[in-house]
């Protein structure tokens, strides 16, 4: 379960998020949907625990871990997990082996042993086939040269091999075609669990069609000014968020 | 790298405070091995150059070809051309020759105590460093067959596997007792590569050599083994001008690696070494190194000058020589391992990984001179600047008019960490034949926040992030190092970027 309390947070001197609380609880997905530079990518850095995204106030804990005392790998070794918005390219490294050391990194903090080779190609090869990705594109060096559409089903292999206690998808749905859509929605949707907690962060309801939330939230300003069942997302297609501003 | 100006109270990356908690350590091969040396006094004069030769009972022809270089180098100039800035070095400040004194003529089992002492002092030295100097196979090089030269300051202390070597007609053994067991071979092929007349430091080693390794590989042989050198500069004050020459004579092949290293001083040392290379027909020698010399300290303190002339000679039609290169090491680096392609059909190959982080600085890269029909090179180099460090590659492909269908493909990659190193690349290019193909890629590029970010996102430390780059940067590189050697290689990148980030 992933807790927020009154968090705020500043970038380069400026207040971005102003007091922001929110709880996940393990099992569930909630969406969050707010206008353009409204904080969602930002409440995604943070939680990752990203250089210069300076918390000033508030905490989050996922279980019994208090966030802001981990840094980024540690964060990532407990279990949190960032679909990027972009996901970035690293030329010369083989994606293959990038996602054995990630593993194996997790698995060591859990003091797992390591994941030997024919081991890890199974485990792949079934997460490959769950999100339908090929193996040739797997075998690639890391999202580049990818498409727009690749790497942001790169980023679910990603999700569904390191298997995260709380999933942050930063707009996975931007720049993806209409059957690539669905095949990262049924790859998200067959990676829900009692055991982990989901935001989607988006800003369009076709893919909470596809992903339905148990809850959406509305960002706005750097606050949650609302929040309601999958049917809040709706009426934000049909009203916009200026509503909202004046509440 | 976009440091953040105000980090996050919390503990955003608990990594960075570590790395910068060891940063400028991890040298491990910095100690110094306290035994008693064999020393000429500090300072240069014709007199010394006639001690060396003295102490190795030279003939005298090998003493009248150094006297020649050394008044040859007494009218030269220190070259001044590469993109490296130090004080100028004082030729009368360093010894010229140091010897550990329990290498005597002895036998092993005639030693008195105190010598024994001494001798198995020097030999924990190689051990200390993972050196195979034991034939007996408890180290893990030896269980896969590496004959080692293990050279420690100016002499060879010992060199492994000579019977199975000989059985197979494969001379190796040190320069100096080359000079004595077959001296007409050392006569045909010394400085023939690279003559005393070809630079300064050239000129420098010719006069003051005191000993390096080598090899000759008959006609129609494999070497049956790889042949390794150990470098080690241990004694305070002194230089290490040692002399590498390997033949391989038609249809031979040979696989050669070498390693320094050094113990870590607040005085810079000098190392100038010269390595000759002769390939004869369709012979091919394949000659890998993996230089760690001590870098110098986070300040530029200490650390080896390492002004090298490293040259092989594609004599025969159809010959090969590949040199593949990491240097992670030394405070300065002056360094061009070069083919000659003579032969027609006979092919070049230069592989280089070079590292300058901290305060390093390296002006490195190959020359290519293709003189005979259809003679081919490749050119891949990747350097790495992180800290202050400051990397030039500087690379000559020339094509002489006689050279009918020559080709070259170079590919010559700069990968930048931080933002306070530099990175150059110099080509010179020319061709003299119109039916000649010349290529050359350059790129260079610079690990990002984002991309650190990113990895770590997954679950990778910090240091696990910059290796997993740096090593997917280098990938066509360590791919043609000797398995054993690339795996080496890699610990060694990991270690010398330590601190490199935040
Ligand atoms: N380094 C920075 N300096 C100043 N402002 C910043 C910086 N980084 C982000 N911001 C600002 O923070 C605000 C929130 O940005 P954020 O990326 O979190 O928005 P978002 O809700 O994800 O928007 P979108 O829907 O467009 O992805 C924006 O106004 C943005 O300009
Ligand atoms: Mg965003």
């Amino acid at each position: 379960m992933l807790t927020i309390e009154n968090l705020h947070v500043e970038v380069d001197g400026k207040a971005i998020l102003k007091g922001l609380s929110l709880t996940v609880p393990a099992g569930e997905v909630h969406a969050i949907m707010g206008p353009n530079g409204s904080g969602k990518s930002t409440l995604s850095y943070v939680l990752a625990g990203k250089e210069g995204y300076v918390v000033t106030a508030g905490s989050i804990r996922i279980g019994d871990f208090d966030l802001l005392e981990m840094s980024v790998d540690e964060r990532a070794q407990a279990g949190v997990f960032l679909a990027f918005q972009y996901p970035v390219e690293v030329p010369g490294v083989n994606n293959k082996v990038f996602l054995r050391h990630a593993l194996n990194a997790k698995r060591k903090a859990a003091g797992q042993p390591e994941l030997d080779a024919v081991s890890f190609i199974k485990l792949l090869n079934e997460k490959l086939a769950l999100v339908g990705m090929s193996k040739e594109l797997a075998g690639r060096e890391l999202n580049s040269g990818y498409s727009g559409g690749e790497k942001k089903k790169n980023e679910i292999l990603q999700m569904a091999m390191l298997d995260p206690k709380l999933a942050i998808l930063d707009e996975i749905d931007s720049g993806l075609d209409i059957d690539a859509l669905k095949a990262v929605a049924a790859g998200v949707n067959a990676l829900r669990s009692p055991q982990r907690s989901m935001l989607l962060i988006t800003h369009y309801q076709r893919l909470l069609d596809a992903i339905a939330p148990d809850h959406v939230h509305v960002l706005l300003d750097g606050r949650i000014v609302h929040a309601g069942g999958p049917e809040l997302a709706l009426e934000l297609e049909e009203r916009g968020y200026d509503w909202l501003r004046a509440a | 790298m976009v440091a953040s100006p105000t980090p996050n109270p919390a503990k955003p990356s608990a990594s960075r405070e570590t790395i910068d908690a060891i940063a400028g350590q991890g040298y491990d091969a910095g100690f110094f091995t306290d035994i008693e040396a064999d020393a000429a006094p500090p300072g240069l004069d014709e007199s010394i150059v006639r001690f060396i030769s003295a102490k190795k009972n030279e003939p005298e022809w090998l003493l009248a070809w150094r006297l020649q270089a050394f008044a040859l180098w007494q009218k030269m100039d220190e070259p001044r051309w590469a993109h490296v800035d130090y004080p100028p070095v004082d030729f009368q400040a360093i010894s010229y020759y140091s010897a550990p004194k329990a290498l005597t003529s002895k036998k092993l089992e005639d030693l008195d105590p105190e010598e024994r002492a001494q001798y198995d002092e020097l030999m924990r030295t190689y051990e200390r460093l993972g050196v195979p100097v034991n034939e007996r196979g408890k180290l893990a090089g030896n269980e896969i067959g590496v004959a080692v030269d293990a050279v420690f300051d100016s002499v060879s202390v010992i060199t492994t596997f000579k019977e199975n070597l000989t059985r197979a007609g494969v001379i190796f053994c040190s320069l100096s007792e080359a000079v004595r067991e077959h001296p007409e071979l050392v006569r045909k092929h010394l400085g023939s590569v690279v003559p005393a007349t070809d630079n300064y430091y050239a000129a420098l080693n010719a006069a003051v050599f005191s000993d390096g390794s080598f090899v000759y590989i008959p006609k129609g042989v494999r070497c049956p083994m790889e042949l390794s050198t150990y470098f080690r500069i241990n004694a305070k004050g002194t230089g290490q001008f040692e002399r590498t020459l390997i033949v391989a004579e038609d249809q031979s092949y040979v696989s050669y690696l070498e390693g320094c290293t050094a113990p870590r001083r607040d005085e810079n040392q000098l190392h100038a070494a010269v390595v000759e290379l002769v390939a004869h027909d369709d012979a091919e020698i394949k000659y890998s190194t993996v230089q760690n010399w001590y870098p110098g300290d986070a300040e530029g303190k200490g650390g080896i000058y390492n002004f090298v002339t490293k040259r092989g000679l594609c004599k025969g039609r159809g010959s090969k020589i590949s040199w593949t290169q990491v240097e992670t090491g030394s405070a300065i680096t002056w360094k061009y391992p070069s083919c000659i392609l003579k032969g027609d059909d006979s092919i070049g190959e230069f592989y280089s990984v070079a590292l300058s982080n901290r305060r390093q600085q390296a002006d490195t890269g190959t020359k290519m001179i293709h003189l005979g029909r259809n003679t081919r090179s490749t050119i891949v180099s990747k350097g790495i600047s992180a800290g202050h460090g400051l990397q030039t590659y500087r690379g000559q492909v020339r094509i002489a008019k006689a050279a009918e269908g020559a080709r070259n493909y170079t590919a010559c990659d700069s990968l930048l960490i931080g933002s306070t190193c530099t990175a150059d690349t110099v080509p010179y290019i020319e061709v003299a034949n119109a039916t000649a193909s010349v290529e050359h890629e350059a790129s260079t590029s610079r690990i990002s926040e984002e991309q650190l970010f990113y990895l770590m996102q997954r679950g990778l430390s910090q240091e696990d992030a910059v290796s997993m780059i740096v090593n997917g940067f280098c990938k066509d590189v360590f791919r043609v190092l000797p398995m054993e050697f690339a795996v080496e290689a890699q610990k060694l990148l990991d270690v010398s970027l330590e601190g490199s980030v935040g």
